[in-house]
Formats: C-alpha cells, sequence, structure tokens
C-alpha cells in the first residue's frame, strides 16, 4: 500500500487503552461484547428460584448452584424438585388437561402467542442461554431461539388442523419430559410445542446445569395465555427426573439426553404402559468423497462438531475421507481449526464457547488423553481461565478404538480413510449408535445411492446440522425412537380413540383322557429361511382339538431357533431394497394361494378352537392380504417445507428385522395382519405362532412356499410365547418386537429390549380394536422408520 | 502494510511486497476437478456477517484500512478532466482532515484511482506528488468483445500512458464455451502486454453462469498470471457478492498453497455500505488471513462506499450519527 501512515497523537474519545492507529495496524477482531445487563437485571431480581407449578412458582426448597461455565461465577439458585414438587407438578397437569385437550383451536392461538413471546424477549432468551450453557452468542442468538419459535409456530398451526387432519385422535395425557443441557430452550420448545398442539399437559425437568431458560419461559407463559398447569417445571438432578419417570399418573415420558440413560428409562417404564420417546447419543458419520467440495466440506466441520462445543448428539464426529484426498483435506482442515476462536461466549465474534461444565470438561480430556491417536489441537488462543477445550482432531485411529465407538461430546474429531462408497457405508454402519449422518459429494446418483444405505434418523447431503420443525429428527439403533418435528413427531404426543378390551390368557386345549389320533401323522416344523427346520431343543408339544382329537405335533422353539431365525433374517437384507411392486405382487400371490386353500384353512381353524368361524377368518385373512398388498407401493415420503432452497424427504423406510409375537386368537387371521405389514414395508419378520393355535401358522408355511416369498422374509415359530419373550427381546440383532400375545409379555419384553434399544410394541395385557380391522395406520407408523434425508440445491 | 513514501517508484508498487504471481501451465486436470457447491457456499457467505464482529476502535481501524482499499472509480461516459480532477482529489484527501487526525491517520488515501483509458493522463496530474497508482480499465472494457489486437494494444498504450494497473475483461464466452484454452492463452496475452503494470483479471462473474465457472475461471486466470482477480466491470446485472467471493478467495488459497504466490482480490460493483465493507474483510482475514488485508492483495472497487465509511468514522469520533453533507463528494 502506498498511503503514508502518521502515528497518531491522541487517543480516541472512549479513552480505550488501544488506539486506532495500533488496530489499524494490527487488523486483530478486538472484543465484541453482547451487554448481558438485561439477563443480569432478570436473575438479580430473583436470585433463587422455586420451581413452576400450576401457573406459579413454588418457594425454593433446598438448593444447588446455576453457574456460568464461561466464569465459573454463580448465576441463580435452584430448587432440586423432591417426591413432593413433582406429585404437585404431576396433579396440577392432571387437573388441567382435561379442559386444555377440548380446543385445538384455542391451543393454536395460545402456540402463536408463545412464539410470538419468544420473538419478542429473543435477545433476553439468548443472552440468558448463553450465560448459563455457555453457547457463543451467534448461536443462541442466530440458531436456538429461532428454532424455538419455528417450533412453536409451527405446531400453532398443527393445533389449528388438529380436528380436520388427525380426526379419531386424542392426547396422550400427563407428559413428563426429561431434557438435557446442549440446547436448554430448544429442547423444551421440540418437547412443549407438539404435546401442547395435540393437548397434553407436561411437567418438564430441564437439566441441572440449565434451568434459566426454562424458568424464564415459564415465568413469561402467562403472557401468552398458557392455563394454568398446563405447563408445569420442576428443576432438579437425576433423582427428580426418576421422579417423574417412576411417577403412576404420567402417561408418556420422552426423554432427551444420553444413552446410558436412556436405557435406564426404558427399563424403568418397561410395563407400565407409559409411552416413550428417547433421542439418545451419537456417533454421527461425516462422509466426504473425492469429488466434494472439500472446502465447503472443511466449513461444514465447523458446523459439525465446533458447534456448541461439540455437544450435540447430531455432531459429526466421526470423518470418513475418501483415501486419496484425505492428506490434502486434513492438512486444509488443520488450518482452518487453526482459524477458529475459541472463547467468551458472549463476545459476538467467538466460534467456540465454553463447555457446559468442569466436570464435562474433565471426562472430555480424559477421552482424549486415553486414545492412541495423533492429536492435533487447533493452533487458536485460549481463554486462561473458565470451562475451555481446544478443537481437536485425531487421526490413525483403528475402528476398534473408543473413541471411534463412543461419544465424546465435545469438540473431537475423530477420522479415517475408506477406498469406495460400499466401504464407506460400511464404515459410517459399524456403531451401534444411528442418529445421522452428513455425506459430501458433487454427484447426485451417488449421494442418493448412499443416503438410503446408512443407519440413520437423519442424513444431510452437502450440509450438515440443518434443523427445522417441519422434519422429523430422531435416531435408528441405540440413539433411541420416536421423531421430533413434522407430522410423524406428533405421533410421539397422541393416538387414535379405539375400543380397548382387557386379554385374558388363551389356554391351549388340554389333552383329553382318551385320545383320538386318526389321521396320518403329519410333522409340523418351525419355518426358518424358507425351509423346514426341526426345533433345536428337539421337544414338541400335541394340539388337540376340544373334541379330543390329535391335530398335531409342533416344536418348541428355544433361543437358538431365535437366532437361528434372525441370522436367516440377515441372509436377506436386499429385501428392504426390494420394489413396493414386487412385494405387493407377492402379497397378492400369497392371498390367492390361500384362497386356494380356503377350505382347508377354516376347517383347521374349526378344529383347533372348537368354532364355526373359521371361514369367516379365512376370508378376512385373504382380505388381509389384499390390503397389504394394496399398500406396500402406496406408503409415500413427503417432501417437507424446509425454509432452505432444497427439499427435505421424510423417507419411510422399514424398521429391519421384527420379530413378532401373534395374538392367541385369531390364530390365522392375526398371523396375516403382522406378516402384511411387516412384508409390505420391506421388513424381514420371524412371527411366533399363536401359543395355543399354532398350527393354522403352520401350515400357512406351505403357502409361503408356494408363493415366491424369499427364504428368511419371513419366518415361523412355535413354542412358549412365555419362554421366548426374553431371548427374542434381548436379542442385539433385532430392531423390532411386537406382541400381540395373550400372555403377560410386555414387562419383559420392554425390559429386555433396553439391550439394544430396540423398538417395541406390545399391548399390556390389551387388545386395541379387534382383528377384522385393519388398523394400518398403527402398523404402518410401527413397520416404517422416517428417515428424513435433507438435499439443499443450487448451482 | 505499504512504507512511507514520497515518490512514485517501481521500488514501491506493490510488487516488492510479495513475490508476483509467474502463474502456471494450463493445468485442465486441475481445472476440471474444481468443485464449488452453491449452497454450502451460501450458507457459509449468508452466516458468516453473524459470526464475526468488529467493534469499537478496531471498527474504526477495519473502516479506515478499508480507505486505503478503494479503487476510487469513475467509468461513466460523461467524465470530463474536471469530473477526475474531484475524484482524484477525493483520492488524496478521503475523510475531513480534522477526522484523520483525531484518529491519528492524517495521511491516509485511497489504493488507487480507476478510469477509462482516455482519463489516465488528467489523473496522473491531479495525483501528481501523491503516491496513488492510477488504475485504468482496458481490452474493451465492460463487455471485452472488440478485436483482440485492438484489446492488447489497449494496454500497451494504457501502459504507455502512465497506468500502474489495468482492469481487463476476460472474454465471458471462453468461460460459457468452456474453452479453457483459450481464455488462458488471452490472460497470458493480457498479462505480458501489461509489463510491470499490475494486471487485474474481471472475470464479470454475473454473467458466468454458475459458481464453478467463477472457480474455473478464477484457476485459469492465475495460472496464466493474473495479479489481482476481480469479480465485475460493475456492468452486469449482478456485481461482488459473498458467494462469488468466497469461490474467488477460496481459489485464491489454493493456488497459494500450490505455488507460493499470492493474488490480489478485487470485488466490484455493489458494495456501497461500510457494514458490507467489513463483512468482506471479515471474510478475507477468515478465509486467506492478514496479510490479504493490505492494499496490494486487496482492493474494493466501489463509488459510494467511501461516503458510508465517512460518516461512520464522524459517528465513531463524535458519537453521533452523521449527515452526508457534512462530507465532501468525490
Amino acid at each position: 500500500m502506498s498511503a503514508a501512515i502518521i502515528r497518531p497523537v491522541t487517543g480516541t474519545r472512549l479513552g480505550e487503552n488501544m488506539n486506532v492507529s495500533d488496530a489499524f495496524d494490527t487488523m486483530d477482531y478486538g472484543p465484541a461484547p453482547e451487554d448481558a445487563r438485561v439477563a443480569q437485571d432478570w436473575l438479580r431480581a430473583r436470585k433463587v428460584f422455586g420451581h413452576y407449578i400450576g401457573g406459579k412458582f413454588t418457594k425454593p426448597g433446598s438448593t444447588f448452584a446455576s453457574k456460568n461455565p464461561a466464569t465459573g461465577k454463580l448465576l441463580a439458585k435452584i430448587s432440586q424438585a423432591g417426591t413432593r414438587d413433582v406429585n404437585a407438578a404431576v396433579k396440577a397437569a392432571r387437573l388441567a388437561q382435561k379442559d386444555w385437550a377440548k380446543d385445538a383451536k384455542a391451543r393454536a392461538r395460545v402456540l402463536y402467542a408463545l412464539a410470538r413471546l419468544v420473538q419478542k424477549h429473543a435477545r433476553l432468551f439468548a443472552v440468558l442461554e448463553t450465560l448459563d450453557n455457555g453457547k457463543p452468542i451467534r448461536e443462541s442468538r442466530d440458531i436456538d431461539i429461532p428454532l424455538v419459535a419455528r417450533h412453536f409456530y409451527y405446531h400453532a398451526g398443527m393445533a389449528q388442523l388438529m380436528d380436520d387432519e388427525l380426526p379419531g385422535h386424542t392426547a396422550l395425557g400427563v407428559c413428563g419430559q426429561i431434557i438435557p443441557w446442549n440446547f436448554p430452550l430448544l429442547m423444551l420448545a421440540w418437547k412443549v410445542a407438539p404435546a401442547f398442539a395435540m393437548g397434553n399437559t407436561v411437567v418438564l425437568k430441564p437439566a441441572e446445569y440449565t434451568s434459566l431458560t426454562a424458568l424464564l419461559f415459564a415465568d413469561l407463559s402467562h403472557e401468552a395465555g398458557v392455563p394454568p398447569g398446563v405447563l408445569n417445571i420442576v428443576t432438579g438432578d437425576g433423582k427428580t427426573g426418576s421422579l417423574i419417570v417412576d411417577h403412576k399418573d404420567v402417561d408418556k415420558i420422552a426423554f432427551t439426553g444420553s444413552t446410558e440413560v436412556g436405557r435406564i428409562i426404558r427399563r424403568a417404564t418397561a410395563g407400565t404402559g407409559k409411552s416413550l420417546t428417547l433421542e439418545l447419543g451419537g456417533k454421527s458419520p461425516y462422509i466426504v468423497f473425492d469429488d466434494a467440495d472439500l472446502d465447503s466440506a472443511i466449513e461444514g466441520l465447523v458446523d459439525a462438531i465446533w458447534f456448541n462445543q461439540g455437544q450435540v448428539c447430531c455432531a459429526g464426529s466421526r470423518l470418513l475421507l475418501h483415501e486419496s484426498i484425505a492428506t490434502d483435506f486434513t492438512r486444509r482442515l488443520k488450518a482452518r481449526m487453526d482459524k477458529l476462536r475459541v472463547g467468551d461466549p458472549l463476545d459476538k465474534c467467538i466460534d467456540v464457547g465454553a463447555v457446559v461444565d468442569p466436570k464435562q470438561l474433565k471426562d472430555i480430556s480424559q477421552k482424549v488423553a486415553a486414545s492412541g491417536g495423533d492429536v492435533y489441537r487447533a493452533d487458536c488462543e485460549m481463554p486462561s481461565k473458565g470451562c475451555y477445550y481446544p478443537p481437536t482432531l485425531i487421526t490413525g485411529l483403528s475402528t476398534a478404538d473408543p473413541l471411534m465407538q463412543d461419544e465424546v461430546f465435545g469438540p473431537v474429531l475423530v477420522s479415517t480413510t475408506f477406498r469406495t462408497p460400499a466401504e464407506a457405508v460400511e464404515l459410517a454402519n459399524n456403531t451401534r449408535y444411528g442418529l445421522a449422518a452428513t455425506v459430501w459429494t458433487e454427484n447426485v446418483n451417488l449421494a442418493l445411492d448412499i443416503a438410503p444405505k446408512l443407519a440413520a434418523g437423519v442424513v444431510w447431503v452437502n450440509a450438515t446440522n440443518l434443523f427445522d420443525a417441519a422434519a422429523g429428527f430422531g435416531g435408528v439403533r441405540e440413539s433411541g425412537f420416536g421423531r421430533e418435528g413434522g407430522w410423524e413427531g406428533l405421533r410421539a404426543y397422541t393416538r387414535r380413540v379405539e375400543k380397548c378390551t382387557k386379554l385374558t390368557p388363551v389356554k391351549p386345549v388340554p389333552a383329553p383322557k382318551a385320545a383320538l389320533v386318526e389321521d396320518m401323522d403329519r410333522t409340523a416344523k418351525l419355518f426358518v429361511g424358507g425351509k423346514q427346520a426341526r426345533p433345536d431343543g428337539g421337544y414338541s408339544k400335541a394340539i388337540w382339538s376340544p373334541a379330543g382329537k390329535l391335530l398335531g405335533q409342533v416344536g418348541l422353539a428355544n433361543r437358538k431357533d431365535v437366532r437361528n431365525a434372525v441370522e436367516a433374517m440377515n441372509a436377506v437384507k436386499s429385501w428392504a431394497r426390494t420394489t413396493g411392486h414386487l412385494r405387493a405382487q407377492i402379497l397378492y400371490y400369497l392371498g390367492e394361494n390361500l384362497a386356494a386353500r380356503a377350505d382347508e384353512f377354516a376347517g383347521r381353524l374349526n378344529a383347533m378352537q372348537g368354532k364355526r368361524t373359521g371361514a369367516k377368518e379365512v376370508d378376512a385373512a385373504i382380505d388381509r392380504l389384499f390390503t397389504w398388498a394394496a399398500w406396500a407401493d402406496k406408503f409415500d415420503g413427503r417432501a417437507k417445507g424446509v425454509p432452505i432452497r432444497g427439499v427435505a424427504f421424510a423417507m419411510p423406510e422399514p424398521v429391519g428385522k421384527i420379530i413378532a409375537f401373534a395374538p392367541d386368537d385369531a390364530p390365522l387371521l392375526g398371523l396375516i395382519s403382522v406378516i402384511g405389514p411387516a412384508v409390505a414395508m420391506g421388513n424381514r419378520v420371524t412371527v411366533v405362532a399363536s401359543d395355543p393355535y399354532p398350527l393354522a401358522a403352520t401350515d400357512f408355511y406351505q403357502v409361503l412356499e408356494t408363493s415366491d416369498v424369499p427364504g428368511g422374509v419371513v419366518n415361523i415359530l412355535t413354542g412358549s410365547h412365555q419362554d421366548l419373550a426374553a431371548p427374542v427381546a434381548g436379542h442385539m440383532d433385532v430392531d423390532a418386537v411386537w406382541s400381540f400375545s395373550s400372555r403377560a409379555l410386555s414387562h419383559t419384553i420392554e425390559t429386555e429390549a433396553a439391550g439394544n434399544l430396540k423398538r417395541t410394541w406390545v399391548n399390556h395385557g390389551v387388545q386395541t380394536g379387534d382383528w377384522f380391522d385393519a388398523r394400518a395406520e398403527a402398523f404402518l407408523d410401527a413397520a416404517t422408520e422416517a428417515k428424513t434425508i435433507w438435499i439443499p440445491y443450487g448451482e | 502494510m505499504g512504507k512511507t513514501a514520497s515518490n512514485v517508484t517501481k521500488e514501491n508498487l506493490p510488487q516488492v511486497q510479495t513475490p508476483r504471481n509467474a502463474g502456471l501451465p494450463l493445468d485442465m486436470d486441475l481445472v476440471r476437478s474444481l468443485a464449488a457447491n452453491t449452497s454450502a457456499i451460501e450458507r457459509r457467505a449468508a452466516s458468516l456477517p453473524g459470526r464475526r464482529s468488529v467493534k469499537k476502535v478496531h471498527q474504526a481501524a477495519w473502516l479506515a484500512r478499508a480507505i486505503t482499499m478503494i479503487d476510487l472509480t469513475t467509468l461513466s461516459g460523461d467524465d470530463t478532466d474536471g469530473r477526475v480532477r474531484r475524484l482524484c482529489a477525493k483520492a488524496r484527501q478521503p475523510v475531513r482532515a480534522d477526522l484523520l487526525n483525531t484518529l491519528g491517520l492524517s495521511h491516509l488515501t485511497v489504493g488507487a484511482v480507476c478510469v477509462y483509458h482516455d482519463m489516465i493522463e488528467p489523473a496522473l496530474r491531479a495525483l501528481e506528488g501523491t503516491n496513488i497508482p492510477v488504475a485504468a480499465v482496458s481490452t474493451g472494457f465492460p463487455a471485452g468483445l472488440s478485436p483482440f489486437k485492438l484489446r492488447v494494444a489497449e494496454i500497451r498504450e494504457s501502459v504507455a500512458a502512465g497506468a500502474q494497473e489495468i482492469d481487463i475483461v476476460i472474454s465471458r464466452r471462453h468461460v460459457l464455451t468452456g474453452n479453457w484454452q483459450a481464455l488462458y492463452d488471452e490472460m497470458r496475452s493480457f498479462r505480458e502486454a501489461c509489463g510491470d503494470a499490475h494486471v487485474k483479471a474481471i472475470l464479470a462473474t454475473g454473467e458466468l453462469g454458475t459458481l464453478r465457472n467463477v472457480a474455473r475461471a478464477s484457476w485459469v486466470c492465475m495460472m496464466a498470471g493474473a495479479d489481482f482477480i476481480k469479480t465485475s466491470t460493475g456492468k452486469e446485472p449482478v456485481n461482488a457478492t459473498l458467494p462469488v467471493s468466497l469461490v474467488m478467495l477460496r481459489a485464491i488459497r489454493g493456488y497459494h498453497d500450490l505455488t507460493g504466490f499470492r493474488v490480489g482480490y478485487k470485488p466490484a460493483g455493489g458494495i456501497s455500505k461500510a457494514k458490507d465493507a467489513m463483512t468482506y474483510l471479515t471474510l478475507v482475514k477468515d478465509e486467506l488471513g492478514k496479510r490479504w488485508l493490505q492494499n496490494d492483495m486487496f482492493r474494493f472497487g466501489a463509488s459510494s462506499l467511501l461516503g458510508d465509511i465517512e460518516r461512520q468514522l464522524e459517528h465513531y469520533v463524535s458519537g453521533h450519527y452523521s449527515a452526508g453533507y457534512r462530507h465532501a463528494i468525490g
């Protein structure tokens, strides 16, 4: 440059210790602090918080400190809720629920007012969030709080449309909601907005590190006309959480947090009939192909793993690089890391703020210290005090390294390489988690091929960490179940009104005093992998007609037969990618072949049950197969109206491998009602036949054998429901367990399912609807998992 | 930053500070492999102003720095000697003397004055005694569709007339038809015709159709020896934008990584607010680093930006919002 610069002789008007001329030379950013006075005044006016119950703040009880992680300074004292507080909150919620559920359009107005309220107090919420959590003000201001408002707006619309679009649906009742500390107000919005929209009342517990914005929200909620008791906020640690989980008068638990705690909650609620949604941890892959825009992919990583200090359940924390670009990419990535600014979260020019708590900082440090890889820490200035951890990249880890498998929940990225798209998918899916995945490629064929193959609830193509109220969010595998956002998110807060009848165990026909054995012996076997198989244990039981006639013997399957059935299902993985048209053809063919043997099946049903309803049941079963054949190519996804230039597809994907306990009554229709939706939606299924009347199922495998059903897609086991429930639900390679058995299996199944957090659909001893009704909505939901695929576009 | 100098000599022109880009043979493998993901680039550009904030003393300093980077420009059919003299006077004294004195930056000037060929002579006269270079737009600006021989001759004429910087326009048709060799050869010829004068290659990004084309054209022009790459003539329907800038800055970074040569960047057209200038500077600082925040590596092609910066600087000095008429027009 050619201008002559004379050194200054005067200081500046503000008497700052640096003058303009010096700053002119350094071109440093300098401090840009957000003014926190309004938030601090709000805190100072309160200092100690009680709970928000029945529209009022309670007197503070025993308290704990809420601190600013950036400075360690006390922000406020928060009350620890005990049994009495939780009881009071649930009671208030119960009292308010009935009236609240009456008028959906009135709720729409309240939700709209809440959205406006959040916007009107946007900066106060943002500053308070940053003070409490340590996230950069840029994020709380530009991401968290706008998404909160958006969530309330969107669900105001859902309340408005509920009567028209969800006829016959009702609220679940009182919802216990337990949220994490990484997005305190946003997670509150994700829980409260859909619950309110559908007419539920809530008892919500914010995380003990970050209760303040929830309390501010409660404080302001009456301005939006939220009736007393509809919103209840109780504060405290995990003990308070378990009081909510265990409370008998709570209808639903929604939890976002660690997989470890999710498992505890799954076990705690097992068999209680509480509905449950879990949004848990992740170790999400971030895949970069060699044709990607590498600079943009690197910038994406900033938003993937250094967003919110990496304390994000869906953080792209496992970088998978095409081997040919790995060296170049890593070099560029390190250079980008060095430019990140770490520091005071209230500074408007900061990229990475403070980790939420000293405990979390210690945890991250220990995990990294234990790693065997090459650790690169960003060469950026670090604050001398406060909870800060530098942006970190670890290369050279084997897939077995704990850091490749376990969630760090900090600004720590691990990376490895792949050679082919198939290997990228294999590495990406080599995890117990399945929350999100990111794919970078300029090749639309590759992107659209890879996205459905990734085990994840959300896939971002050439982008990362995009969120919107219209797009479902949630995981598969041990990342939990249930969706938040979109129409699919409403399923977590509403149910269809259906007739429910209590089930009594259907007893098998006892052996007669004088046995009548007249037909030629026909040996019913298990049906596994398309073949008839003898039971592993070598035990059988006799099936008698009420008239004392021996109808046949069936094998008693044991855990090894379950194992074999799962292996058989594994062998036909490709079934998930067959076309809906092909699946429809096969289901129609099953119907046709069953019709050809209608009389034989009707006779069998009559003989087993001693009734004359066999023909009617067979007819309904044929009809049921036609219904599911019809659905096979018609359960469409949706293109979501997300506010970007691009599309977010909600794709119904098969859940995977389902094991179902068939209903004991309706031995054929029940069996078909389970097989139909599972097969139609591309699942592989193993059905444990009606416990007392299994022969319709074993006859049916001959129909399967003649109807082009690929081996392993449908497997049939016979035996004791009671004995098989635990090994089935405990099997780590099963994705879902359904039970329509009249036996009391629900508690066992839900408890054992906690192991791999498989999806469960059990009846809690109640028959919903009747088997002559297809209950398509319920079965479609259970047979599919919504995957949201975000595809921004533009050239 | 530049050294204090009283005379314009070759030694204190920008090229002394960093080796001049010697170019590379055209590498088509590299050009073909370039990717620019539009939506990701737009997201980065959209979120940048929210990620960076420069306040108070630093903001004043950055705005002052921005002034040193301005190519104060007049490119109108009705330009006259008198019009150019007035512009040059503004170039010498871009901000009221009392404000600059208070800021301790009393000898601040703009980066260059940018005119058409016929205005080089009056501009040089008006800038005598300063070391503010005169830049001339050339090669059949703005469309670049005059005979090739004449375009090259125009450069030589302007250099002979005393222009130290030449802003050339590329043939957009070479980009749009994928004729990268033709673009490379053209740029090589222009660079050669410039001699010691620095050449800024105007890509006219608003006419290139895609960001991928912007990336390719940036690389080809750098390989062919451009000292600067510049977005626009100011005459296209869309001029400098942040997404385009991000693509061009990343190309410059890539080229520097590959060759060690630093190529300069000049966004032009549509940057009229101090806040926009700040955003551009943060983009450059974050993508390329501080070395590019000097006016041998970065320029704003702008005519109305200076007026807004003046008002902001008075606000900084006085604590009160300023009015346009309190500052001399250029």
